[in-house]
């Protein structure tokens, strides 16, 4: 049952196949067989998970028929939980208890889902591998000496590993989706606002978004009837209209029209990704859909721009950790300032500490115009590309990263790294919402497809994905590690 | 644009971080890279462009100017490294 789709247990747990209690309890039996391989999560909260699942089983048993009630999920460790340790994969917050939930926790809690656990990420979410966790890397459940992707890596290992049913994530550069390109799954990232980032600890506040991982499209559509909507804790949550996400699944495509970058389909991109993007699209044009060639011509600049605006952002956001008010603060300083740069020298490590320099230095007077205002324009004329697109076409289809999974420890050059996510980034300096599915494999390890759509059109994207999934079974394969497969 | 070590120092007490005289060239070749990387943006003409500040050219929404948050003071304190009587305590500042 552990390795159903949400949608499938949803309808097991109304017809009364299994209760909560029983799913849950076989997650954290999981959890606590294999969490040593993939250190996928930071915290289990067993006591308080089987406590929710009963409360689940009760209030279905009184009438209550929320689709997600009694679902087991596990929240990236980003998220604050009343209660319970929020790290955000860093020393700073090893022993940080959050006095309120996220709007996010808040809303998964009041559809009756249970929280497995906290899972592992890269530290403030600064990372595309899960190595720079203070709580050490995740492995791949595909094959474990590889990453997972970051910096979501701890949700994308646990859903594809079935130790739960679904996962939350955040998404800044490519968070969400390249995680679960590299394992598998299904990565949702929304338009930028369309879910509350209140609780949610910042990284890039005009970057940042928070999203799904699951086994499938029609799955993030279930997550985002209860994720998504108006915030009036967040200042930028957007005020549209409530959309059930369900109900267009399954709207035909004929007549789509997709546009493919071919700045996506060059140099630096793996023969056998892109034989298998392409082949995905013959799927949809079998489907109805129309491929055709587009340019984004700013597209190579996104990561100079990205390299700029969210670190800048996050040396502001994370002035906030001075040992003071919050968090961890170094021993016996012998005066404020000492107190200030001990406190954050010990307690970030050094991927973080390299952004909050970099974003330093662009913020610093005679710097701003070179570096935040060019950074701004630069945006513009990214963000520009894609109106352009959508003028022609409905959505964008590329590879979402440029390979599969690599080695740990293959990539320590930071700046490589950054490159990691040259088909990611543009997304987010755009606001748009987009979607990483798997669509192939390669050695055996998956390959995943990257769809964007125009501003709010989540709809229509989650209908091109979860029509794709009801084409082919890339969705449903299973790594064979950790005592799954045959 | 390459940095060097003063530049560096600079901007780590800008930062209020700490950085030993052991990591100081490591950190300033790290920085210098990706410094390489941010300066292509340079190579296009933007002088005609408008920034972006927010991805939907949206401006913050406003409320109306009343409390609507309870007073959650000895819960927030107790998050503290130290605090005592109400106050945050911190090194000496003054002598």
């Amino acid at each position: 049952m552990i390795d159903k789709t949400v949608a499938e247990l949803s309808v097991a747990l109304a017809a009364g196949d299994i209760s909560s209690v029983e799913l849950t309890q076989a997650y954290l039996d999981r959890i606590a067989r294999y969490n040593d391989d993939l250190n996928a999560f930071i915290t289990v909260c067993e006591e308080s998970a089987l406590d929710q699942a009963k409360a689940a089983d009760l209030a279905r048993a009184n009438g209550d028929t929320s689709p997600l009630l009694g679902i087991p999920l596990a929240h990236k460790d980003i998220f604050c939980t009343k209660g319970i340790t929020t790290t955000c994969g860093s020393r700073m917050l090893q022993n940080f208890v959050s006095p309120y939930d996220a709007t996010v926790v808040e809303r998964f809690s009041a559809a009756g889902t249970v929280m497995l656990g906290k899972t592992n990420m890269d530290e403030f979410a600064m990372g595309s591998s899960n190595e720079t966790s203070f709580f050490g890397p995740v492995r791949n459940p595909w094959d474990l000496s590889r990453v997972p992707g970051g910096s979501s890596g701890g949700s994308a290992a646990a859903v594809a590993a079935d130790l739960c049913a679904m996962a939350t994530g955040t998404d800044t550069g490519g968070s969400i989706r390249q995680p679960a390109a590299f394992c598998g799954i299904t990565g949702f990232k929304p338009s930028y606002g369309r879910v509350s980032r209140w609780g949610m600890i910042a990284f890039a506040s005009s970057l940042d978004q928070a999203g799904s991982l699951s086994k499938s499209a029609e799955d993030a559509a279930l997550m985002m009837n209860v994720m998504a909507g108006l915030d009036s804790k967040d200042s930028t949550s957007v005020d549209t209209e409530a959309v059930d996400y369900s109900a267009t699944l399954n709207d035909s495509l004929e007549g789509l029209r997709i546009g493919i970058p071919k700045q996506h389909f060059a140099e630096g991109l793996s023969a056998e990704v892109e034989s298998a993007i392409r082949t995905a699209l013959l799927e949809y044009e079998k489907l109805g859909a129309k491929v055709k060639e587009i340019s984004l011509p700013n597209n190579h600049l996104s990561v100079s721009a990205y390299y700029v605006v969210a670190p800048a952002e996050a040396s502001a956001n994370l002035s906030r950790y001075d040992g003071v008010r919050y968090g961890y603060r170094c021993e016996n300083p012998v005066d404020l300032e000492d107190m200030y740069k001990r406190t954050r020298s010990e307690g970030f490590g050094d991927e973080v500490k390299r952004r909050i320099m970099v974003g330093t230095y662009a913020l610093s007077a005679g710097f701003y115009d070179a570096y935040y205002r060019k950074a701004q324009k630069i945006r513009r004329l990214v963000k520009n590309d894609f109106t352009n697109a959508f003028k022609e076409v409905d959505v964008v289809i590329g590879p979402t990263s440029p390979h599969t999974a690599f080695e740990l420890g293959a990539n320590s050059d930071p700046v490589a790294m950054y490159l990691e996510d040259i088909y990611t980034i543009a997304v987010n300096l755009a606001g748009l919402p987009a979607i990483s599915i798997p669509a192939g494999s390669a050695n055996g390890l998956p390959i995943g497809m990257h769809i964007v759509a125009g501003d709010f059109e989540e709809a229509k994207l989650l209908n091109v994905a979860h029509q794709f999934q009801r084409q082919t079974d890339w969705h449903l394969s299973k790594p064979t590690t950790l005592g799954m497969g045959a | 644009m390459a940095l060097d070590k003063s530049e560096v120092e600079k901007v780590a007490h800008l930062a209020r971080l700490h950085i030993s005289d052991a990591e100081v060239e490591e950190v300033t070749n790290r920085i210098t890279d990706i410094l390489v990387l941010i300066d292509q943006m340079q190579s296009v003409d933007t002088d005609a462009v408008e920034p972006l500040a927010h991805p939907l050219d949206a401006v913050q929404r406003l409320r109306v100017d009343v409390v609507t948050e309870t007073n959650l003071r000895d819960e927030l304190q107790s998050l503290a490294p130290h605090s005592q009587d109400g106050f945050y305590l911190v090194p000496k500042v003054l002598e």
